[in-house]
């Protein structure tokens, strides 16, 4: 169902019901609002095998989703998963226990993992029920849509 | 002589959805303190949805959880068209169904492979089970995409689907627009099977318990979104009838209500209730897939409803392809809703079991009340109790090892903490 193509697949993850959890979602209709022909944007909750199915056929992907570290509120976190081991300990906000670490740890072990597999992590304050994004996470959902919106502008 | 007391602590719930925690003491080999933690903030979906219009409604509710929203929004739009009056039949009824199908073998197949399992086997988790066994886990990730691949195509996306309406569906697909949805059923009922026997062969521990099991049952229809709520124990009521007999209770440990039958305490819901309570209702393949697993008519081992799971998600395959070979596109995607006041009541079986929401609306069809009642919280009690009689059978077992099949025993009910609370954290304390 995937259109695998030269575009770049944005997962952006979170629960719009979940205060700072929802700010993975808000850049990815930030970008998806961009029209850009180069990005493929998709909201997903964070249930890891979901994130598979996601990403199966794409070669670059971008996943944008709050996390909890103990930095402060508003950190902005890039790792980049084809390298790096991801720490199921960094995205202990979500409530799926098979969540973003898992799928990317479960894929790299049978060979699924993604060419190119970014995160860009948000280090959130408030993960209690509601609405309202912490002030210091919400002015960063333009910036950071931005600074994506750079980094695959930048790919050949 | 000294006392000899012990605790078993788990600040942390692994594999199961949310966070959660259980602290058990045992004083001289008795389990004197069991307590599953959950952390419930106020309920804040019963209070978002007050004065929202009931459009909204089942989109809202979809959001309640990630894992099952299709449970959510049916149990929402049932609840509505019994207020106003409306009854679903037909195709559209069977679309229902088939949404249903796609969930449970989703939300069940993830459990199975990604969540359970690795207990049986000894793994941490799924990452470690699947350096050893890849194509297990291959298979549980494909028969997990059948599932997805329903509710994105009806659902309207993957997650959080957006299709659902009271009346019926926003948008409606032809007979070869499902065509390629029988190709990849077809191959999952086959995996489906290959599950059941796999499951089958896992080793259990023997814990056979008496229960009172709570399902739906329809007169002719394995339960997916309507029947009337029974109970091996003489239950037998409409959905209506629900806070009559069932009672939600405060319990200082835990932010998340126990659920308790008024007149006789803890109560089984999920797989293992629906299979025993409706065993008949299946399809032949699944019966006779349970039966040669060696499941028998009736099954009280807890620990043995990942084979349940099995058999339900071959009979959602079974019945999707079912629905999709005699599916003739209805004229109309929904029926027109006239809303008017009244109160709506409903229960449906979402994967983890009967998930009631109860609704008061005006005569424009704004909310005024909102009750929901996830299954997780109504096993609750049920899971303190098992634990209660488990730990003293194996207190023998070193720390880490009665520590981890504490943990298998609760992940047996695959609870949602997700839909009942936000964060859960498991200690036992042996003093």
């Amino acid at each position: 169902m995937n259109a695998p193509d030269n575009k770049t697949l944005i997962l952006g993850i979170g629960n719009l019901y979940r205060c700072d959890d929802a700010v993975g979602i808000l850049i990815a209709r930030n970008l998806n609002d961009r029209n850009s022909s180069r990005l493929n944007v998709q909201e997903q909750s964070g249930e890891g095998t979901s994130l598979m199915e996601a990403w199966e056929g794409f070669d670059s992907v971008i996943i944008v989703d709050a996390v909890s570290s103990g930095a402060s509120p508003g950190s902005l976190h890039c790792l980049d998963a084809s390298k790096d081991t991801i720490s199921s300990k960094f995205f202990s906000c979500s409530s799926h226990n098979f969540g973003v670490a898992e799928a990317i740890e479960l894929a790299r072990a049978i060979n699924q993992l993604p060419k190119s597999l970014r995160l860009y992590g948000i280090e959130g304050k408030n993960f209690e029920h509601g609405e309202a994004l912490t002030p210091e996470v919400e002015k960063l959902i333009e910036p950071v849509a931005n600074k994506i919106f750079q980094d695959i502008s930048s790919l050949p | 002589m000294k006392k000899k007391t012990r605790t078993i602590k788990v600040d942390y719930l692994a594999r199961v959805e949310g966070e959660g925690g259980l602290h058990i003491k045992v004083k001289d080999d008795e389990v004197v303190d069991v307590k599953l933690k959950i952390f419930e903030p106020p309920r804040f979906f019963e209070a978002f949805l007050r004065g929202r219009d009931y459009k909204e409604a089942p989109d809202i509710t979809a959001r309640i959880c990630g894992i099952c929203p299709v449970a959510y929004q049916m149990s929402t739009v049932h609840a509505m068209e019994n207020a106003f009056g409306l009854q679903i039949d037909g195709p559209l009824r069977d679309l229902r169904r088939l949404l249903y199908c796609g969930e449970w073998i989703e939300s069940h197949t993830l459990h199975i492979y990604m969540l359970h399992a690795p207990d049986f086997l000894g793994y941490q988790d799924a990452i470690q089970m699947a350096k050893d066994h890849r194509e297990v886990v291959e298979r549980g990730l494909k028969l997990k995409k059948a599932g997805n691949a329903i509710v994105s195509l009806l659902g309207g996306r993957e997650i959080h689907p957006i299709n659902v309406r009271v009346g019926g569906f926003y948008k409606l697909f032809s007979k070869q627009e499902f065509e390629p949805l029988k190709e990849t059923l077809k191959w999952a009922r086959d995996a489906a099977l290959e599950t059941v026997r796999w499951t089958a062969k896992l080793p259990f521990p023997e814990f056979n318990q008496e229960y009172e099991f709570v399902a739906l049952q329809h007169p002719e229809e394995y339960p997916f979104n309507e029947g009337r709520i029974v109970s091996n124990k003489g239950l037998d009521i409409d959905c209506s009838e629900y806070e009559e007999h069932f009672q939600e209770q405060h319990v200082e440990h835990s932010n998340a209500l126990h659920s308790v039958l008024k007149e006789r305490g803890a109560y089984f819901v999920g797989p293992m209730a629906r299979y025993n309570l409706n065993f008949d209702r299946l399809s032949p393949l699944s019966q006779e897939a349970a039966l040669q697993s060696g499941l028998g008519r009736e099954c009280k081992n807890p620990f043995k409803s990942i084979i349940i799971r099995s058999v339900e998600v071959l009979y959602a395959c079974d019945e999707a392809l079912r629905i999709l070979e005699s599916y003739e596109k209805p004229e109309r995607p929904y029926i027109e809703v006239e809303p008017r006041e009244g109160i709506g009541y409903s229960c449906t079986e979402a994967p983890r079991g009967i998930l009631y929401h109860h609704y008061r609306l005006d005569g424009e069809g704004k909310i005024l009340d909102a009750k929901i009642v996830p299954p997780t919280s109504q096993n609750q009690k049920t899971i303190e109790n098992d634990l209660s009689k488990f730990v003293p059978q194996h207190i023998h077992l070193s720390q880490e090892q009665l520590t981890w099949q504490c943990e298998q025993a609760i992940r047996n009910y695959d609870p949602c903490i997700s839909c009942a609370t936000h964060f859960l954290k498991l200690d036992i304390e042996r003093t």
